[in-house]
């Protein structure tokens, strides 16, 4: 076991080069710029490649690339840099192209506050992109969960052949604290083998398992397109058929496999009265507030959602059933919130807190002070 | 009946994918018979080791479904970006982009720059068809001035952009423009940026009118276009389309030299690092 004393952004760094990465490509952006600084110095002297792109736009489609090229890769951005990359995002889905993204999320609309911390962009993560796809979305809420989860991208990105987005913040991003890391990571493993090469690139009969990714350049003539193809790769822009199996196969193979996507932590009592659901670093401050309400004879839990999309709405469910007051604590101005209300019953009473801008968080006494107000 | 010998061209392509989707008397088929006659006389029998990268595009669907090799047919404009990954990525392979003009000098021209700056070994190939065929003919940075399309319908009067002479004057190794007149020459620049010039950034721009929606709109056809390029274009002057020929031939070290000159650097434990 190594202990470093790491913000957010190195252990995501540290977490990529134990995965296994060996192509970054990025654009300076305020605050993930610290993930590109270690890669800038590290990948080079380990054999990767690193490259600062032109723009986000270049970047997101070099990682693609070199992920179809067969070789780990990322990237690393933040607010207007994660607008960007949205086209490329949804061509990543659609090519099926194992990569990770890190969005330290920051406040915006536009540029926004650059060094401020939010989770404006966990809608965006989910459903920025023209078309229909499920893209998957982890949530790490401190430095170690950065490192476990940035592993844990990358394994269901190789696993799955899909776009993994980590969503950190910039409080995650730059806080520090001691980060444990095993000696020895196994590199995550593709979900296929050299066997599976001569299948269809694009297409296989169980939809929850990944068609086969070839290597390039070793005659398997891979025939790649980010318009509607069929299982070997030929493009069909006309048939309905051809579309719908296609976008029902890339939906599937994420939500078919969603038990082994879905990631939370429950802390607190069981079959608790006030329930608080929170994800990323508000998770934190959520944390305290059920040991305060907890210690004022409430009975209180904490849902917390390491993976935030594909969200498992059994999952939630089995917690929020039970709740008569839900808090949703986000650093936006209301989010998740609306799937939590979408699960919840009549008798529930389902509160979101929002608070963004200027770096504040959300404190744990605000979130007491509500639950003591609604159960009065 | 005398049995009729299969054109040479066909081992390169995905016979399950002919015919092409291209207008007849596209010069997309100019393009692609000039670059097979280069590999036919390198000697490349198969073209395994080559990828194609191409955008969005008429030109763009010369490799995709079309060359018989790995192809990887991305979004309009970055074509650029997503060759660089893959030969970083795979030093070892060959890799080789095709698109138009909106491909190449509109969206993704930033890309394109960049990647000459870096001197970034990839070999480019532009099918400069003055409009956006695929779409229907709209105008694009290299549409003449006054030629009447959809959005210019009455006579385009943005200045025309001269993609080969501005990647001529970056750091890239090999800038030609031909038209698809200028046959033997647009086969013999391409053999040369794949034996000769194998390193760094390579661009060969073609002229290829849009039979569609140029040529077809002059009152024109493709016979008579070629015959008026092959007076035009004479390589070595200046012409309509800007000037024709090797304008830029040099064999300075590519990006990945480069790269690894800057690895050995890194890894013998730089003391300002």
């Amino acid at each position: 076991m190594r202990a470093e004393f790491l913000s957010g952004n190195e252990a995501v760094a540290k977490a990529a080069l134990d995965a296994g990465l060996k192509f970054y490509a990025g654009y300076p952006i305020t605050p993930s710029s610290e993930i590109m600084h270690y890669l800038a110095r590290e990948l080079p002297r380990k054999g990767g490649m690193f490259i600062q792109s032109e723009d986000e736009l270049a970047a997101i489609n070099m990682v693609v690339g070199a992920a179809l090229a067969g070789v780990k890769s990322m990237t690393a951005t933040s607010g207007p840099g994660f607008s960007l990359m949205q086209e490329g995002l949804g061509y990543a889905v659609m090519v099926e192209a194992p990569i990770v993204i890190v969005n330290v999320m920051r406040a915006g609309p536009g540029t926004g506050q650059a060094t401020k911390a939010a989770q404006g962009d966990v809608m965006q993560a989910r459903w920025g992109r023209h078309g229909d796809q499920v893209v998957v979305a982890l949530t790490p809420s401190s430095p170690q969960e950065a490192y476990d989860l940035t592993i844990k991208a990358f394994e269901i990105a190789w696993g799955l052949r899909v776009p993994v987005v980590v969503l950190s913040d910039e409080f995650v991003g730059h806080g520090r604290e001691v980060v444990e890391m095993p000696d020895e990571v196994k590199e995550p493993e593709p979900g296929w083998g050299p066997e599976d090469y001569g299948k269809p690139p694009f297409g296989s009969e169980d939809p929850r398992k990944p068609p086969p990714l070839p290597p390039l350049g070793e005659g398997y003539d891979l025939l790649v397109t980010g318009s509607t193809h069929d299982e070997w790769g030929y493009r069909d822009v006309h048939s309905f058929e051809t579309h719908f199996k296609l976008v029902k196969r890339l939906k599937e193979k994420v939500l078919g496999n969603i038990e082994k996507v879905f990631m939370y932590e429950y802390f607190g009592d069981d079959k608790a009265d006030i329930l608080i659901v929170a994800y990323g670093s508000m998770s934190r401050p959520a944390k305290a507030a059920v040991r305060r309400l907890q210690a004022n004879n409430f009975s209180a839990g904490l849902l917390k959602l390491k993976t935030l999309w594909p969200i498992n709405y059994d999952v939630l469910k089995s917690y929020v059933k039970d709740a008569r007051v839900v808090i949703v604590p986000e650093l936006n101005l209301g989010q998740v919130v609306y799937d939590v209300k979408i699960v919840a019953g009549n008798d529930t009473i389902v509160i979101p807190i929002n608070k963004v801008g200027g770096g504040v968080p959300i404190y744990a006494c605000e979130i007491v002070e509500k639950a003591q107000k609604v159960l009065g | 009946m005398r049995r009729l010998r299969k054109h040479f061209s066909r081992k390169y392509l995905r016979e399950e994918a002919l015919p092409t989707p291209f207008c007849p008397g596209c010069f997309n088929g100019v393009v692609m018979n000039a670059m097979f006659k280069a590999f036919e006389e390198l000697g490349v029998e198969r073209l395994k080791g080559y990828v194609f990268v191409s955008g969005i595009g008429c030109s763009s669907w010369i490799p995709s479904p079309h060359i018989k090799t790995d192809t990887i047919h991305t979004l309009h404009g970055r074509a650029v970006a997503v060759a660089t990954g893959v030969k970083l990525a795979k030093p070892n392979l060959n890799v080789i982009v095709i698109g138009g003009d909106g491909d190449l000098a509109a969206i993704g021209f930033n890309h394109l720059v960049h990647a000459a700056r870096r001197n970034m070994d990839l070999l480019v190939i532009l099918v400069n068809n003055l409009v956006y065929g695929m779409t229907r003919g709209q105008a694009s940075p290299t549409t003449p001035e006054g030629m009447r399309t959809v959005t210019t319908p009455y006579g385009a009067y943005e200045p025309v952009m001269d993609v080969a002479e501005l990647i001529a004057r970056t750091n890239a190794n090999y800038v030609a423009r031909w038209c698809v007149a200028n046959f033997n020459q647009l086969k013999n620049s391409i053999k040369e940026a794949l034996s000769k010039y194998s390193r760094g950034f390579r661009f060969i721009e073609v002229i290829a009118p849009c039979i569609t929606y140029v040529v077809r709109y002059e009152g024109k056809t493709p016979g008579q276009k070629i015959k008026e390029l092959m007076k035009v274009c004479r390589p070595n002057t200046e012409t309509p389309y800007g000037r024709i020929g090797i304008l830029k031939a040099e064999d300075k070290p590519g990006y990945l030299d480069r790269y690894f000159e800057y690895v050995k650097k890194a890894t013998e434990g730089d003391k300002n690092a």
